[in-house]
């Protein structure tokens, strides 16, 4: 069965607190999600008290204020600090974001800060992603031809041809969509996850591959594509506003339609 | 341990190259049955007015009779997927995965088998033949 409640070792208790500073005037607080594996313990919510004044507008700025002037022991993800690189994913105010384009002021009163959920975690708000990754690789995310390319040019796309790819290519794999679907939780074993299936629909949809109908024989299956139920969580999370359900419903719609 | 690959773990078995079928007769059932249900609807709506010998009369009419056993059967196939699709989702345990999947076929069949029988038998034999 599905497991619904928190294996014993994964409850989380309350943890440490940090008080703000002497002196400091606008106060944020803000609740991070603690876990290491080496130390044996249960996951902890440890508390930080932030001077704003100090603080740059993102939560990112206040996870990196955070880990350079209170706890150097805190671990997260990040890199290019403008929502490109999808390493920040994590769970802010219950909703699976990128911390580096959440602005504090957007947060609510008390900022709560998780991993991505439903995934190992490594360390702190550090989830494991090599089976997010994996099946990543699983689908080809290149193009695969037959045909070689013309001898004097580039492989050509008419614009109409290229603005089908439009609301797929600017997905960054921060896995915010696949670790807010239930049936990811339930079978992310096998079912592929909304990121996944919006980048398989990436090279389904471009004109320049020529190999739309073994990529549709690869998803038709009841676990790798049809574990998906039309949930929109994908959807309603998305950092960078793309539609990874309506990439999924115009795959079930090709698996219809080459059956006519 | 498991030295199996990542990549290996993802593949897993491949594709079962099915699942379309059950998906969009998911689908079409779903949608002939928004018309049913609100013409049963409105029939079970005055039924507490309606007398025994009226309901049966009602029952015997041959549009009431056709349509009654197409929501019947069609409400029951449709049971049917989407119980299926609830234990894909929640049940990981093989077999009572197995059991579950033969159990909802059997138990579904059953009831539509039975509740045609009664409608029919009201149809052709009567309450009281």
């Amino acid at each position: 069965m599905a497991d619904f409640t928190l294996p014993k070792n994964s409850t989380v208790k309350p943890g440490k607190t940090w008080p703000a500073r002497a002196g400091a005037k606008r106060i944020k607080r803000v609740e991070v999600y603690r876990y290491d594996p080496e130390s044996g313990e249960n996951p902890r919510v440890d508390v930080f008290e932030i001077d704003l004044d100090r603080c740059a507008p993102m939560v990112l700025d206040a996870l990196l204020l955070i880990k350079n002037e209170i706890d150097p022991t805190l671990a997260f993800r990040r890199s290019c600090r403008e929502g490109v690189c999808g390493s920040c994913s994590m769970n802010i105010d219950g909703q699976n974001t990128l911390a580096c384009t959440k602005a504090i002021d957007d947060c609510n009163e008390v900022i709560r800060i998780y991993p991505l959920p439903h995934l190992q975690v490594v360390k702190d708000l550090v989830p494991d992603m090599t089976h997010f990754y994996a099946q990543y690789a699983s689908i080809k995310p290149w193009i695969v031809t037959q045909t070689p390319p013309p001898a004097d040019r580039e492989r050509l796309q008419s614009k109409e041809e290229r603005s089908k790819l439009d609301g797929l290519v600017e997905c960054i794999l921060c896995a915010c969509c696949s670790t807010s679907c239930p049936s990811y939780w339930w079978n992310g074993d096998r079912y592929l996850g909304p990121a996944v299936l919006l980048q398989s629909y990436r090279w389904i949809a471009d004109s320049r591959d020529e190999t739309t109908g073994e990529r549709l024989d690869e998803l038709e299956d009841p676990f790798k594509l049809y574990r998906c139920h039309t949930i929109m969580n994908c959807t309603d999370t998305c950092p960078k506003g793309l539609n990874p359900a309506k990439a999924i419903a115009e795959i079930k719609k090709l698996l219809v339609e080459r059956q006519k | 341990m498991n030295y199996q690959t990542p990549l290996a773990r993802a593949r897993g078995l491949g594709s079962a190259r099915q699942g379309s079928h059950d998906w969009w007769q998911q689908r079409v059932s779903a949608v002939a049955l928004v018309p049913l249900s609100l013409w049963l609807a409105a029939y079970l709506a005055i039924l507490p007015e309606a007398t025994h010998a009226e309901v049966v009369r009602w029952i015997s009419l041959p549009w009431n009779t056709i349509l009654l056993l197409s929501f019947i059967l069609l409400s029951l196939f449709h049971a049917m997927l989407g119980l299926q699709v609830v234990i894909e989702d929640y049940i990981h345990n093989d077999w009572m995965k197995i059991l579950g999947m033969l159990g909802i076929k059997l138990i579904t069949a059953f009831l539509a088998l039975s509740t045609a029988f009664s409608v029919l038998r009201i149809v052709f034999v009567g309450v009281h033949g």
